[in-house]
């Protein structure tokens, strides 16, 4: 019944990319990040859903955009274990999971306040050092920040 | 006017002549500005910037980091623009340190900079082509520090390889031994660590020594036996403003004191090191064994510093030397 409703719910949308398995208490960063609140089109939300993995999980859904692998791997920092789905013609046309990057350019505020990145008007760059507990070094002052603890901006 | 000859790579990390860190250079580069730092202590007046202009922009005053790399320069035959403190730049009016950067690029062959904030150079690398040293940015990094201990270590013990070292006094704030330790993961070193639980190494690189396969023991006493094994004393300072407890820093500040007296049983090639300035850690009686190195320590710097200008401008100085 459930797996029912929710298939419906992902079939609701006729293309674009749906988000699954967000954790709920970060979903509005990943909103953030992904540039949603200045999209113009169809974008649902869903948090706190029950989730058979996470316990409570977030969802979105955004209709006739589909994002660069880039953009969505940002957020692999705050929800590493994210599903993503295109949808085309009401279809599941490809689904995987978010990849964390090597790389993070532009997200992440540097924690250190004398780190030039907070000093300069520039963009901040961080290095994945350890991808089992999503640690980050700052490219600049060499700082490790674990993803739950960044600062996203 | 833009004064050409810079050393140039067309990939997008175009800078790859600069020193912006002691990670950034492998053993191999070690071991030959080891050898160029001694082919200056030789020759340190051999003329080979004939025609070069280098600035020192330091945006932060350092005077002696400064001197040093102004008489290498000098030394080399080279010629220097710059300034000692960023009260005296266009950055006390608000300009960025990118367009100081770019501007300064217009007119020289090399920028050594010191800057307050962290990250800093590695910046300036990104934003100019000209080859970029740091010469300290906030408590980052100090590459040629690392380089003329290097310098030191080596000259003294006729080697890099398999020394037992010692750090003692401030190993949790202390730059300098940070980026020594981790120079020397290529030399199979045998560290102790002598320091009170408040300024203790800190576990990011206790870790870097288990991973590296380092052997490394932490004391709390600044012992007799300790001393006796050593064959590089590295001593550092204990600031008072590192301690939230004032009376913890009453109670430790002379422990970790070293007089002419505990040096006695030490071994022959014991070499006291020291980065400079010095209060109380080291009293003046050790100032008159043969072991204190540190004045001699800090002469060196001058050779290192030749050694790596002439690296970050690419020129090949046994090449010059037989012309």
């Amino acid at each position: 019944m459930t797996k029912e409703r929710k298939e419906l719910a992902v079939a609701a949308l006729r293309c674009g990319t749906v988000i699954d398995h967000i954790p709920a208490d970060v979903l509005f960063k990943a909103v953030k990040i992904l540039g949603i609140e200045k999209m113009t089109t169809n974008v649902t939300i869903g948090n706190n859903l029950s989730s058979h993995r996470q316990g409570k999980k977030g969802i979105i859904k955004v209709a006739d955009v589909e994002f660069p692998d880039d953009v969505l791997n940002r957020i692999a920092l705050i929800a590493p274990h994210a599903n993503i789905n295109i949808i085309r013609d009401f279809e599941v046309v490809k689904k995987f999971p978010i990849a964390l990057p090597d790389e993070i350019t532009g997200i992440v505020r540097c924690g250190n306040p004398k780190c030039i990145t907070n000093n300069e008007p520039m963009r901040t760059r961080f290095t994945v050092i350890d991808r089992d507990d999503v640690t980050i070094r700052c490219h600049y002052c060499g700082q490790n920040v674990k993803s739950g603890d960044a600062i996203i901006d | 006017m833009h004064t050409g000859n810079h050393p140039t790579n067309f990939l997008s990390d175009m800078n790859s002549n600069s020193l912006v860190s002691i990670d950034d250079i492998s053993r191999d580069e070690i071991l030959d500005l080891i050898e160029r730092a001694r082919y200056f202590e030789e020759h340190p007046n051999h003329k080979i910037l004939d025609g070069k202009v280098v600035a020192t922009l330091f945006f932060e005053p350092s005077t002696r980091t400064r001197l040093s790399f102004e008489t290498a320069v000098n030394r080399l035959g080279g010629r220097v623009i710059g300034f000692s403190d960023a009260s005296t730049s266009s950055s006390s009016k608000g300009e960025t340190l990118k367009d100081t950067i770019k501007m300064v690029s217009n007119y020289v062959d090399l920028i050594i900079m010191r800057h307050y904030l962290e990250g800093a150079a590695r910046y300036a690398t990104e934003v100019t082509d000209v080859p970029v040293i740091n010469a300290g940015d906030g408590a980052n990094q100090h590459p040629s520090q690392t380089m003329l201990d290097l310098y030191s270590i080596s000259k003294t013990q006729g080697r890099l390889n398999d020394l037992t070292i010692t750090m003692v006094g401030d190993l949790k704030y202390g730059r300098t031994v940070h980026s020594l330790l981790m120079a020397l993961r290529y030399f199979n070193p045998t560290f102790h660590f002598v320091a009170c639980e408040e300024l203790r190494m800190p576990k990011e690189y206790r870790d870097f020594c288990d991973a590296n396969g380092i052997r490394y023991f932490e004391h709390t006493d600044f012992s007799p036996e300790v001393i006796n094994a050593t064959d590089i004393l590295y001593m550092t300072r204990v600031q008072r403003e590192r301690f939230a407890d004032i009376m913890e820093y009453e109670r430790v500040k002379d422990l970790y004191t070293l007089r002419a007296d505990m040096l006695t049983d030490s071994k022959p090639n014991l070499r006291v090191l020291h980065p400079l300035p010095r209060v109380n850690e080291i009293d003046q009686d050790v100032d008159d064994t043969p072991k204190a190195y540190y004045f001699d320590q800090a002469r060196n710097g001058l050779y290192a510093r030749q050694a790596i200008i002439c690296k970050a401008l690419g020129i090949d100085i046994y090449k010059e030397a037989a012309l």
